[in-house]
């Protein structure tokens, strides 16, 4: 019962400061949705990583010259060196035989540590307003004030106001960088855009969910939308609303027992958000993909079966028995059985005394069947110049991915065959 | 004495991940040793949790089992949802930390970790935590089983050397003769886990990166000829564990981030100077071309 009066107590703002807590994780987890959205696409996920890991040095340095803990300040120094970060990884890689994920290992890891070393040294340097500092590495949003949410909505905005306007042009660069190039596109304004607003953004993340986790909330929002959709503005808009969400429901768990860390819970709500979409993603998700196999498995299936069933002679039709029908085929006799029982179900045949007839409708359907196979032997016999008895094995997979479209289109480019390449019959 | 033993320490640790991280890198695999060094935490958590000790097996074990997870995670992400690969990892890493730093949090009362230690070690104390045969004191525990665990890291390399360089820069020629590539792979993983289980007690999670990374890139850039690398990588690293001891002594700050720092600088002067070389080289031939 505790439970349920603390969660509401967060989500009433009972607490000023549940507020603040409130805000601060949903306007952060909201921008870095948006701007993941084009690292992701951009496939330099990791480079989040880096520069997350990165800030530490920053924000110590900032502290060191400036005495104190003022978040622009920590802000500006964690930008800079999460900046540079970025660059050495990029110039490594560009000007040595050192490949992409060693630089990207190497600089996160060596700026990481730098950042400890120095975070170590001004803790014991006896500095008083150092207490807190630490909070960097794993981030607590409870710590925030409302000056602090006030700066992220205004740089939020800016943000957000940045990629809207030159929202064409960062898509573009996202997903073909050459051909943007090509045709004139700002390409280097418009990677140093993203590369700031990137930085900018994990800078004054880390003070919510901390330098190792921050990456997560770049890369996963985003990674978890592509389940669901692959046009790139509803792709930043679910990021976004995932992300957003993500953090008010991070911050409440961590606000409703206590000393548990924000940054952490934040991470698992959006990677469960992850996995879940990953299983019922209605793009690319593992269940839909299933589906979507069996569906073409039972076509595949329905068209062999009732192909076995052609017969050249017009005029009338013929019943098989089971044995003549399983000894033409060369499927499992358990396959074969269950593609006649969906045939009959379809009303595709007739069963008489144990013998299999097509009915009107399948003498039309395994015309259509063999119609497109002929076709397509004919087309690739005279179009590739393979041999005759070449051509069987591919038009087996291709007859049942031949629309009504791309079968006219071959019956005007063939100029309306009547013999395929075995000299049998085309039939219509 | 404390200054040699935490210099041993490190220069142990330094030496079983050099050896590794030459390996890695020639893999295109630095970041799923990234990876593995920070999805252990769960692993260990939970084997203190039920073993309520810190002895060193069942945290390998657990530590193996959350390395195994993260690799499954990574590629049912990459290969049966086709998401981009530096996605899956950033994804699948990122969660099981998380959960490793909640559970301790959960249990902090119950759990001899702090989530500091787990990001950079406690190097420091290692001293303190002696052990003993019978009354005679034979040093800390941490190098003993450091020392233990480069020796079967060393051996099991030297053993398979032939067949890991092979896998490691013909995967398809390895594959033709016959060699099980992915045998090969896990091989290097368990390794790869073993060393960043045993060193996250002194080095932490992130900072093992740049033991794995640092001196195997460094190596890279001075020689061609991969067993150099190998002793390069060493003398790197265990140079480094040396340098960064003092520094942090004359900081007053974290001897793993020292080291870690160091680790950077020895990579930022070799780099600057073969910049330099092929900078002069360049000229020289463009020199010689205006002559003739």
């Amino acid at each position: 019962m505790e439970f349920f009066t603390e969660i509401a107590s967060f989500f009433t703002f009972s607490e000023p400061n549940v507020k603040v807590v409130f805000w601060g994780s949903l306007i952060l987890c909201a921008i870095s949705g948006l701007v993941g959205t084009f690292t992701l696409l951009r496939k330099r996920a990791l480079i989040g990583d880096v520069i997350s890991h990165s800030v530490l040095p920053g924000i110590a340095l900032a502290f060191i010259i400036g005495q104190q803990k003022n978040p622009l300040y920590l802000i500006i120094g964690a930008a800079i060196s999460g900046w540079i970060s970025t660059y050495l990884v990029d110039y490594i890689t560009k000007h040595s035989k050192i490949k992409n994920d060693t630089a990207i290992a190497l600089i996160l890891s060596v700026f990481f540590g730098a950042g400890v070393l120095l975070l170590t040294h001004i803790q014991h340097s006896g500095n008083a307003a150092q207490s807190g500092l630490d909070q960097f590495i794993f981030g607590r949003a409870s710590a925030m004030n409302m000056n602090d949410v006030w700066l992220f909505t205004i740089v939020g905005s800016i943000i957000t106001l940045l990629i809207v306007v030159f929202f064409r042009g960062l898509s573009l660069l996202s997903f073909d960088e050459s051909y943007s190039q090509s045709i004139g596109f700002p390409n280097e304004i418009l990677k140093l855009i993203l590369s700031i607003t990137t930085v900018i953004t994990v800078a004054m993340g880390v003070q919510a969910v901390g330098v190792v986790l921050m990456s997560a909330l770049l890369i996963t929002p985003a990674a978890c939308a592509k389940f669901w959709t692959n046009n790139i503005i509803h792709l930043a808009i679910l990021a976004v609303i995932l992300s957003g969400l993500a953090g008010v429901l991070g911050s409440a768990i961590s606000y409703t027992y206590n000393g548990m860390p924000t940054g952490p819970w934040i991470v698992v709500v959006i990677s469960v958000f992850a996995f879940i979409s990953a299983f019922i993603g209605s793009k690319n998700g593992l269940a839909k993909k299933v589906l979507q196999r069996n569906q073409n498995n039972k076509k595949i299936l329905r068209e062999n079966t009732i192909k076995l069933f052609y017969n050249p002679d017009e005029g009338e039709t013929l019943s098989y028995p089971f044995d003549t029908v399983f000894q033409k085929s060369n499927m499992h006799r358990n396959t074969l059985k269950k593609g006649l029982n969906m045939l009959k179900s379809e009303g595709l045949l007739k069963v008489t005394n144990g013998a299999y007839k097509p009915t009107e409708l399948g003498v039309k359907e395994s015309k259509a069947i063999v119609r497109k196979h002929r076709l397509w032997e004919l087309y690739i016999s005279r179009f590739m110049h393979l041999q005759p008895d070449h051509v069987h094995d591919d038009a087996e997979g291709i007859e049942h991915v031949i629309t009504p479209e791309i079968e006219r289109e071959l019956e005007k480019e063939l100029d309306f065959p009547t013999r395929d390449p075995h000299d049998s019959e085309i039939p219509y | 004495m404390i200054d040699f033993w935490i210099i041993l320490t490190a220069s142990l640790v330094a030496t079983s991940t050099a050896i590794l991280g030459c390996f890695l890198i020639m893999r295109k695999m630095a970041m799923i040793g990234d990876a593995i060094s920070h999805a252990v935490l769960p692993g260990i958590v939970i084997a203190y949790l039920l073993t309520d000790s810190r002895a060193s097996f069942p945290m390998l074990v657990g530590a193996a089992a959350s390395g195994m997870l993260v690799t499954y995670i990574i590629q049912f992400f990459n290969q049966k949802v086709k998401l981009q690969q530096d996605a899956s990892i950033g994804i699948s890493y990122t969660f099981l930390f998380a959960v490793g730093i909640i559970l301790i949090s959960v249990f902090s009362n119950d759990v001899d970790l702090d989530q500091e230690c787990v990001l950079y070690g406690e190097i420091a104390y290692v001293p303190l935590d002696k052990s003993f045969i019978g009354d005679l004191y034979i040093g800390p525990r941490q190098v003993w089983i450091l020392g233990t665990t480069l020796l079967l890291i060393a051996t099991s390399v030297w053993l398979g050397y032939r067949k890991l360089v092979v896998t490691t820069f013909d995967p398809s020629f390895a594959a033709a003769l016959g060699i099980n590539v992915v045998f090969w792979q896990y091989y290097l993983m368990a390794g790869v886990s073993l060393a960043t289980v045993v060193s996250f007690e002194s080095v932490g999670a992130v900072l093992v990166i740049a033991f794995l990374s640092g001196p195997a890139a460094t190596a890279f850039l001075i020689t061609r000829d991969f067993k150099r690398m190998i002793f390069f990588a060493i003398a790197l690293g265990i140079s480094a564990s040396i340098i960064g001891y003092y520094t942090a002594f004359w900081l007053q700050g974290s001897i793993a981030g020292a080291i870690a720092t160091i680790i950077g600088l020895q990579f930022a002067l070799v780099f600057a100077y073969t910049q330099l070389l092929r900078k002069s080289r360049i000229a020289k031939v463009l020199d010689n071309k205006a002559l003739t």
